[in-house]
């Protein structure tokens, strides 16, 4: 009898799609001279403090594992950042939780709550793995697509239109990946009525917090009764340029918190030590940095922003994240067309929307964690891509 | 308008309409921000940053420490300015600590730099010693690493 592994897979992983846009950054990949826009990571190097602060870890032997949880010192660290920034208090010894990015964080959450038989529901266009992640509890994904008339922001009638008894939790991605939307205050008090009175989670990804340029970053979690009702998803990759450390955490009740700590110690035991050190000196010496990073940010946003309009790309102003998420609908192409095409004519690389949902069809993402001179000599280009098409 | 600053101390090629866009601000601002900086000296020069190491061209840089005695009446300063106005001199710091001056001299060889400061900054009245150290190799320079360009290796990963 011949071994057959596929018929050993566990159907929800089996039925799992692929990446759709595993083709394109494949061909990127081959393109070496393009630029490409089209990563999701800042291009600053971690700040060489934060570097030297895991260098020093390492020389002082400190190459064991750290408690389940993460260390005390980080997690006291993590709720003096979360007190200071956001303004909710988490206590660091039963309501923080250090994780292997925040996407472990968005794992655990949802494998501490969701099962089969409920439904999560996920604002899109978003983040890749919100979805797949929580497909694999059992649970339902629920698509809810959100407008660009809207700034792609969560509307409290789009709410509604979801909410079903079943409902377990919701993803709050904000700032938001791929489209750089926020939610001000007064766009999340909208919601909060909703959300207040109903056994409901809320998992709010907080991960592009500190690049919110209308004003400091809210949460969610600031809000009456909510507190209680959201786990709290940040991480160190994009604040502080640390992607590849690896680093992140989850702060809420101690109930919920608990719970993702179980499926945690014995799945991962912990986050890496070295990481944990030098997040400890990112939290508590590099928030002017931080600061510096995002004024950069800010000003390649708006010099972005000027390009794809320059070229006749309608395209919402996004005041979050480092991502904008124009329109392709003056060429006459879907998006996966005009990415293709911007490649193989132009050099510049760019991601189709609708890699981050069904909705995302018609936009592309640009991502501006680019020196200047890339990313005006890639709006060039774009410019005469769209005069070229244009319909 | 802090910002404007910002952005020229890391490039001094930005053009007042690149500034504007990526402050946020319209061109007539900026360029009149700017202006207004040149008036008052804020801004006094748009240079480049050189690796001369990497040219064919003969440089030495030394770095000089001079204990002075002060005038009356006018403390360092005149001393001071009858040494930074030898244009060898790039550069001409007061110093609290051991010593008072550090005079950055930039010359072709270590000859002239010794001929300098034997002939010229010695003999400056007011000026008590010299202590002169040759600047060897420059790692970093006003905020650039000299040294080879940083290359984008960010891979494309799906998120």
């Amino acid at each position: 009898m011949t071994f057959s592994p596929k018929g050993l897979l566990q159907p929800r992983v089996r039925d799992l799609p692929p990446s759709g846009i595993r083709k394109f950054f494949d061909l990127v990949n081959e393109m070496k001279d393009a630029i490409s826009l089209s990563v999701g990571e800042p291009d600053f190097v971690t700040p060489w403090r934060v570097r030297e602060a895991g260098i020093y870890s390492l020389e002082q032997g400190h190459t064991h594992y750290s408690p389940n949880a993460g260390f005390q010192q980080l997690r006291q660290s993590i709720a003096r950042y979360l007190s200071r920034s956001i303004g909710t208090d988490y206590d660091p010894a039963n309501e923080i939780i250090v994780t292997v990015g925040g996407s472990e964080a968005i794992d655990l959450a949802l494998r501490a709550v969701a099962g089969p038989g409920d439904e999560v529901i996920i604002p899109e266009p978003s983040f890749v793995a919100y979805k797949p992640c929580a497909t694999l509890t059992g649970a339902t994904a629920v698509s809810l697509p959100l407008d660009e008339k809207d700034q792609f922001k969560l509307t409290p009638e789009k709410l509604q239109s979801v909410l079903t008894d079943r409902t377990k939790a919701i993803i709050f991605p904000f700032p938001n990946n791929p489209t750089g939307a926020i939610m001000t205050r007064e766009d999340i008090e909208k919601i909060v009525p909703i959300l207040a009175d109903r056994d409901i989670l809320v998992l709010s990804d907080e991960i592009y917090s500190e690049l919110s340029y209308d004003g400091p970053h809210v949460s969610i979690s600031t809000f009456p009764g909510m507190r209680n009702r959201t786990v709290v998803m940040n991480g160190f990759s994009k604040a502080f340029a640390m992607t590849g450390w690896r680093l992140g955490y989850a702060a809420g009740h101690p109930d919920i918190i608990g719970a993702m700590y179980k499926i945690h110690q014995y799945g991962i035991m912990c986050a890496p030590t070295t990481a944990q050190y030098a997040g400890i000196e990112a939290l508590d010496h590099c928030m002017d940095e931080v600061a510096e990073m995002s004024r950069e940010y800010n000003r390649r946003r708006r010099v972005m922003l000027k390009g794809f309009r320059d070229a006749g790309m309608d395209c919402f102003e996004a005041m979050g994240a480092f991502y904008l998420f124009p329109l392709v609908r003056v060429t006459g192409m879907t998006s996966a067309e005009f990415c293709e095409k911007l490649l193989m004519e132009e050099k510049v690389a760019l991601v189709p929307g609708e890699a981050f949902g069904d909705c995302g069809h018609g936009f592309v993402r640009a991502c501006y964690a680019y020196s200047v001179d890339n990313i005006t000599e890639a709006m060039v280009r774009v410019k005469r891509f769209v005069e070229k098409y244009r319909k | 308008m802090e910002e404007i600053l910002e952005v020229l101390e890391k490039n001094g090629r930005q053009t007042p309409a690149e500034i504007a866009t990526m402050l946020g601000k319209t061109e007539a601002e900026v360029a009149a921000a700017i202006a207004d900086f040149e008036a008052r000296h804020v801004i006094n020069a748009y240079t480049a940053i050189i690796n001369w190491d990497l040219t064919g061209t003969e440089r030495v840089t030394a770095l000089i420490e001079v204990k002075l005695t002060p005038e009356r009446d006018r403390g360092f300063d005149k001393v001071a300015e009858r040494i930074y106005n030898f244009p060898e001199v790039k550069s001409c710091y007061l110093m609290s600590g051991g010593f008072d001056l550090t005079v950055v001299i930039e010359d072709t060889t270590m000859k002239e730099v010794a001929l300098f400061v034997a002939e010229k900054l010695a003999p400056v009245p007011g000026v008590t010693s010299t202590a002169t150290h040759f600047i060897l190799k420059k790692y970093k320079d006003k905020g650039f690493v000299f040294g080879t360009p940083t290359v984008d290796d960010r891979e494309h990963v799906i998120l």
